[in-house]
């Protein structure tokens, strides 16, 4: 199995403010990571580590067997997709030519993109079913639409490995649950894919993995099975949770009762 | 291109054009279309034909000019003001910003202080100008702490104060009959004065700055995006940033010289433009810079030929403009995007 995004003692953070310290990840085609943690618990830290828009501090991070430390951004860009949290939209870009600013870095600096381009960014468009979207604005998209269009862009870019961030976020129970799908089909293409959340339901429902992060930094990393415990999402969130399952697929519930 | 794009470029290219004939004939000695072609005809192609004396000195020397500087100014200001827009994510966004205007303003007043030519008041303005904005580059630079972005609005402001402050004592202490009303003048804009030669000194940096937006104009799209999601896509956003930066500042910088401060072109046309043809800047920036340039030079068409006295250009684009952005603001949706 070929890694597509590795970690190697990476340590991530701020400039005089450590977040989290030896880290060790490697995620292969086809995987599905679920990243969980509390509120400042160092998710979007990490994910911007991985991205290379924040440098490491310790340790480091490779992309497809490269250390990322000595790549160009563009190299980046064509090794691992990004999907931000809650993308504002200032501008009334149409679907398409948001999804084709996922071409940027196939396209030269002095360049605008061209028809092989404009070919990606359909196909990307094409594969997570949103066609009739394509010539809205995406400042008029629902939260559920517009975070489809994000996944388009960043499969534009041509990477093979993705990072979303709390993807689910502010989406509807359904939207919720077709953002999961989708990235059920993208591992299933062979994708790499790391996601946050904070339910830790949706690790059951769509990861192959799960890493468990804490303030203060302590790490478990495994299958959803031994890593979401009772026990566990006590220690990090302070709360009594049961640990069920219904119809073979494990969920999560808190129990409000002290 | 969307038969939309295709329809306002045509109406823009074609207002322009009749505006600028109407340019050439109006005015206190009124030149008729006959005229005009019977001119066109003797430069071009020799024709001979009779002229009264002072239609070629008018068209050629006073108006030509003129009208040419409004094209310069209103394409430059409409340019900065389409690149700023975008860059700083912010439809509020005009040219002056980053302290350009304030810059060049105190580059004029001090040289119209110290009794300087007209020369050197120009490049006094274009310096103060080019001066201020690295000054406020400089400053939020240092800021490293906080969102680029706000840390160069927020440098923008305070320079901007800084300078407006010595543009006040300049005023307090400069001659009342003498230099306050040039002051006055040269801080309400005007293209009565543009000579030939201003023009073929403003227009080199203008298009300067011009080619770096036009080479850039894809990745233009990219700088309104947070600034993550521009680096994830591939993108170096602070060295794209700074040359946005300079491209805009050298184009509003040389309108500045010659027309010195005109208002609201810079940012009430972007927005003309993307309601017209959509934010995608490759799209966006030559509509921008033709409706700039019919817009100036409506105005200043106007401004000459409304009135027994020149009416400055500065008060005119105010008066249109206040109600037409309000307008925008009411009756379209999209208007801010």
């Amino acid at each position: 199995m070929a890694v597509m995004l590795e970690a190697r003692a990476l340590g991530y953070g701020y400039p005089g403010r450590a977040v989290g310290r030896g880290l060790d990840l490697a995620l292969g085609a086809g995987e599905v990571l679920c990243v969980l943690g509390p509120n400042g618990g160092g998710k979007t830290t990490l994910f911007r580590t991985l991205l290379g828009l924040l440098p490491a501090q310790a340790g480091e991070v490779l992309l497809e067997g490269r250390a990322l430390a000595q790549m160009a951004r563009a190299e980046v860009a064509r090794s691992v997709g990004y999907v931000p949290q809650g993308h504002a939209a200032q501008f009334a870009f149409t679907v398409r030519e948001a999804v084709l600013m996922g071409r940027t870095a196939h396209v030269g600096l002095f360049a605008a993109p061209g028809a092989a381009d404009r070919a990606a960014a359909g196909r990307s468009i094409g594969a997570l079913g949103i066609e009739s979207l394509a010539d809205r604005v995406v400042t008029e998209l629902s939260g559920g639409e517009r975070q489809l269009a994000m996944i388009a862009r960043a499969l534009a870019q041509g990477a093979r490995a993705l990072v979303l961030d709390e993807p689910t976020a502010s989406l509807d129970f359904g939207n919720q649950v077709r953002v999961l799908r989708e990235i059920r089909r993208l591992a299933a293409d062979g994708y790499a894919v790391v996601f946050s959340t904070h339910d830790p339901s949706q690790a059951f429902l769509a990861a192959s993995r799960v890493l468990l992060l804490t303030r203060g930094g302590a790490l478990r990393d495994g299958a959803p099975e031994e890593v979401i415990t009772t026990e566990n999402l006590r220690r990090v969130y302070g709360i009594e949770v049961r640990v069920a399952p219904i119809d073979g697929t494990r969920v999560c519930l808190p129990v409000l009762k002290a | 291109m969307s038969r939309r794009a295709v329809t306002a470029y045509a109406a823009a290219l074609g207002t322009l054009t009749l505006l600028a004939l109407l340019a050439l004939s109006a005015g206190r000695f009124p030149i008729a279309p006959a005229e005009l072609a019977a001119l066109a005809a003797n430069k071009l192609f020799g024709a001979g034909l009779a002229l009264a004396p002072n239609v070629e000195t008018v068209v050629l020397q006073v108006r030509g000019p003129r009208i040419l500087a409004a094209l310069l100014v209103g394409a430059a200001l409409a340019a900065a003001g389409t690149a700023y827009q975008g860059m700083f994510r912010n439809p509020l966004v005009s040219p002056d910003i980053l302290g350009v205007s304030a810059g060049a303003a105190l580059g004029a007043v001090l040289g119209i202080f110290l009794s300087q030519d007209a020369l050197t008041i120009q490049v006094g303005a274009f310096a103060g100008g080019l001066a201020a904005v690295g000054l406020v580059y400089a400053v939020g630079a240092q800021v490293r702490r906080h969102d680029p972005i706000l840390s160069l609005i927020l440098a923008g402001i305070v320079v901007g104060t800084l300078l407006g402050a010595f543009i006040a004592l300049i005023k307090y202490l400069a001659d009342p009959y003498n230099q306050l009303p040039a002051i006055t003048y040269w801080l309400l804009g005007s293209l009565a004065a543009v000579s030939p030669r201003d023009l073929a000194l403003a227009a080199p940096f203008a298009l300067a700055g011009l080619v770096p937006l036009y080479l850039l104009r894809w990745r233009m799209n990219l700088l309104s995006l947070s600034d993550d999601e521009a680096r994830s896509l591939g993108i170096s956003v602070g060295r794209l940033r700074l040359a946005v930066v300079c491209a805009a500042t050298l184009m509003t910088a040389a309108a500045v010289a010659i027309s010195g401060i005109v208002g609201w072109v810079g940012l009430l046309i972007p927005h003309a433009a993307r309601m017209l043809v959509g934010p995608e800047f490759s799209r966006l920036l030559p509509l921008a810079m033709l409706l700039g340039a019919a817009f100036l030079l409506a105005v200043d068409t106007l401004g000459r030929t409304l009135a027994p006295i020149e009416v400055p250009p500065g008060v005119l684009t105010a008066l249109i403009g206040t109600p037409f952005f309000l307008w925008l603001f009411a009756a379209a949706r999209r208007s801010w995007q």
